[in-house]
């Protein structure tokens, strides 16, 4: 695992995740967000998932991030502007922040190297999701078709 | 790789080494580059990605500039007239002229657009583009980029695009752009399921996700006469036909214009970008274009194998630049001949009609695989389509009311 | 150099920090609800992280975990919006400090 590809990706990722938390203009903070998530996608990759990035990619980027903006278009009397960051919700979140790094230093069994592991085929992931999780499929199947008919419900207009 | 012997016609060796020219070619390249400089075995890795990126571009970017100028000769010859044929011989070199047109126009932003979303709008397009011609095997032992979940990767990467147009629609700060986008994001959008799903049989039948072995599981000859690509069973033949028709609307081509109705909302939203602006969002229109019928090709029409044994010493990459004019030569005409239709149709035709019968479509492929893939299994698929699609047919044709046709003529 | 298991840890925390930092200090509903995205793909991030530096297990676990969070993720961001747009519908505000009709 190359360093300087870690590097580069995490200098993306956490430059972006601040922007979109921080920037003014809502338009700007959603793609600074889209942006966030191909870094977290690149993670992935660097870590040899590349089924599960490949999936972020297409579901946030490419359906998450799309229902945010048709939802920013579709609410838009307000003003476009939103106040940045405030000074008490940064410094609970560099509190949390400062938390779970104390948390991370102070555990001596995470600071290890990376093992050898058996490449993660596409092959593996459909065995264990037709053999081992079955039952998690079909519920999140029934999951997502709840979801699908709830938000169809809740955005319907009345009929007068 | 996937190693497999080439039965020539004439001569064996002849035909094995005009068929893996550019992968030889490559190789003395790359080993050339290692004995001149000794560099260490990553700076050749990156070597060789870069010599396949240069490749890809400089095909697909040539292949680009022929189609430009065929497609309005060809739609010229449909309208009967002939198309652009000052410049050049029969008109070839036109499009160095537009190129150069493209080049020198002067670059309008509008004043009150927000400059940074307009100008990466058409580079992420044309990006997006670009990265999915990665995963497609354009010949023997010949894809770019081997990833083990190709198919999706070419998906992900087709759902940024989305995105994409919603930036150039926003970024122009245009009512008519901003319509235009959100028409195409929404048929794209609803055209994208049927897209995935149509291909899903395929992956189910081979057990990969991998172009190189989707291909590879298309090899042979039944009764030694018909090739065993997918297009030749009757799921396949429907995936084929569903999975074309939805990447015409994903292209925005016409029937499908809609987001692009020169006649309606001036260009969509491509409406506040001139010149090489323009010309990339063109680009990334037509490269998408050839992407999605290299993946057609890849996934039904064989790839790069030939459809008659006695001409398999034609080389691989002919056989599959060959397929995807073919339908691109489809996709022309179905432009020079189709009216658009309504977004409202589209709509109706994605949700209704396209998504049962994709449905179908894997449902059918599973039919045929339990029933033994001969016969008995062609006979049953085909039986549970032709019962959904004449089920389709009488469900959705209930609205349709004709009066009579009343000429009237002047006395 | 190659990154441990810590720096990965590390990264994935302060992708949580600015997804609550986000949820905190904004007044628009969409904004809370990116910072909740962001804060749900912090902690695919460390799933596949800990799968990745750990003795691999037959069915692998984290990716599992990680591909159902994505899906679910997807399907609760859906359902929030659809919210966000029936709220915006009756009270033409998308400001949750003006949603205060409960208040006691």
């Amino acid at each position: 695992m190359s360093s300087v590809a870690f590097v580069l990706i995490a200098i993306l990722t956490l430059a972006a995740a601040l922007a979109a938390a921080t920037l003014q203009k809502l338009m700007h903070a959603t793609l600074s967000f889209a942006v966030a998530l191909v870094g977290v996608a690149a993670f992935f990759f660097l870590l040899g998932a590349e089924f599960v990035g490949l999936v972020l990619v297409f579901v946030y980027i490419g359906a998450v991030a799309v229902l945010i903006v048709f939802t920013i278009l579709l609410t838009r009397r307000d003003a476009r502007k939103d106040h940045g960051a405030n000074w008490g919700g940064a410094l609970l979140a560099v509190a949390v922040f400062g938390g779970l790094a104390w948390a991370v230093f102070k555990t001596p069994s995470v600071a290890i190297g990376a093992p050898h592991i058996r490449a993660l085929t596409v092959k593996r992931i459909g065995e264990a999701l037709m053999t081992s999780y079955v039952w998690p499929l079909q519920c999140v199947g029934l999951l997502l078709t709840a979801a699908l008919i709830g938000a169809l419900v809740l955005v319907m207009e009345e009929k007068r | 790789m996937i190693n497999q012997s080439i039965d020539g016609f004439l001569h064996p060796d002849v035909s094995k080494s005009v068929d893996q020219i550019f992968v030889n070619a490559k190789q003395w390249l790359l080993g050339l580059l290692s004995w001149l400089t000794g560099a260490p075995g990553w700076v050749i890795q990156v070597a060789s990605s870069l010599i396949n990126i240069f490749a890809l571009l400089f095909v697909f970017l040539t292949l680009f500039a022929l189609m430009s100028v065929l497609e309005r000769k060809i739609l010229g010859r449909i309208q009967n007239r002939y198309g652009p044929n000052r410049v050049g011989p029969f008109g070839l070199l036109q499009p160095v002229a537009d190129g150069i047109k493209m080049l020198i126009k002067e670059d309008i932003v509008p004043a009150r657009a927000d400059k940074l979303v307009h100008f990466l709008a058409p580079i992420l397009i044309a990006a997006a583009a670009i990265l999915a011609l990665g995963v497609i095997p354009y010949g023997r032992n010949m894809t770019p980029f081997t990833i083990d979940g190709g198919i999706l990767f070419f998906f992900a990467v087709g759902s940024t695009t989305e995105l994409a147009v919603f930036m150039a629609g926003w970024g122009s700060n245009n009512k008519f752009s901003m319509l235009g986008a959100m028409r195409a994001i929404a048929q794209m959008i609803s055209y994208e399921l049927p897209l995935i799903i149509t291909v899903l049989p395929v992956v189910m039948v081979v057990g990969w996700l991998t172009p190189d072995r989707i291909v590879a599981a298309q090899t042979g000859y039944t009764l030694g006469l018909v090739p065993r690509w997918f297009v030749f069973t009757p799921w396949g033949a429907t995936a084929f036909i569903l999975f074309f028709v939805s990447g015409l609307v994903e292209s925005n081509r016409t029937p499908f214009d809609v987001p692009e109705g020169e006649s309606e909302i001036v260009a969509g939203h491509m409406t506040e970008y001139s010149g090489f602006k323009y010309a990339t969002f063109f680009m990334a229109e037509y490269i998408g274009m050839f992407a999605i019928t290299g993946l057609a090709a890849t996934l039904f029409l064989g790839g790069w194998h030939s459809p008659l044994s006695v001409l398999e010493f034609i080389p691989s990459y002919v056989w599959f630049f060959t397929k995807l004019s073919a339908l691109l030569l489809v996709y022309i005409w179905l432009r020079g001949t189709l009216p658009r239709t309504r977004i409202d149709q589209i709509m109706n035709f994605a949700w209704k009609f396209i998504l049962p019968m994709s449905f179908t479509c894997v449902i059918a492929a599973a039919v045929w695989h339990y029933a033994g893939r001969g016969l008995r299994g062609w006979l049953w698929s085909f039986v549970v389509i032709a019962i959904v699609y004449t089920a389709l047919s009488m469900l959705l044709d209930t609205q349709r009311k004709f009066a009579p046709r009343i000429y009237r003529f002047a006395e | 150099m190659t990154p441990t298991l810590q720096v990965f840890l590390i990264v994935s925390a302060a992708l949580f920090s600015a997804g609550l930092l986000a949820v905190l200090s904004r007044r628009h509903a969409i904004f809370i609800l990116i910072g909740i995205e962001m804060m749900l793909a912090a902690a695919n991030l460390n799933f596949i992280a800990f799968w990745r530096f750990s003795p691999q297990s037959q069915p692998p676990t984290g990716v599992m975990i990680a591909i159902f969070s994505i899906a679910i993720a997807a399907a609760e961001a859906a359902v929030g919006l659809a919210l966000v747009i029936a709220v915006y519908r009756h009270y033409r505000t998308t400001n949750v400090d003006h949603l205060d009709q409960l208040k006691g």
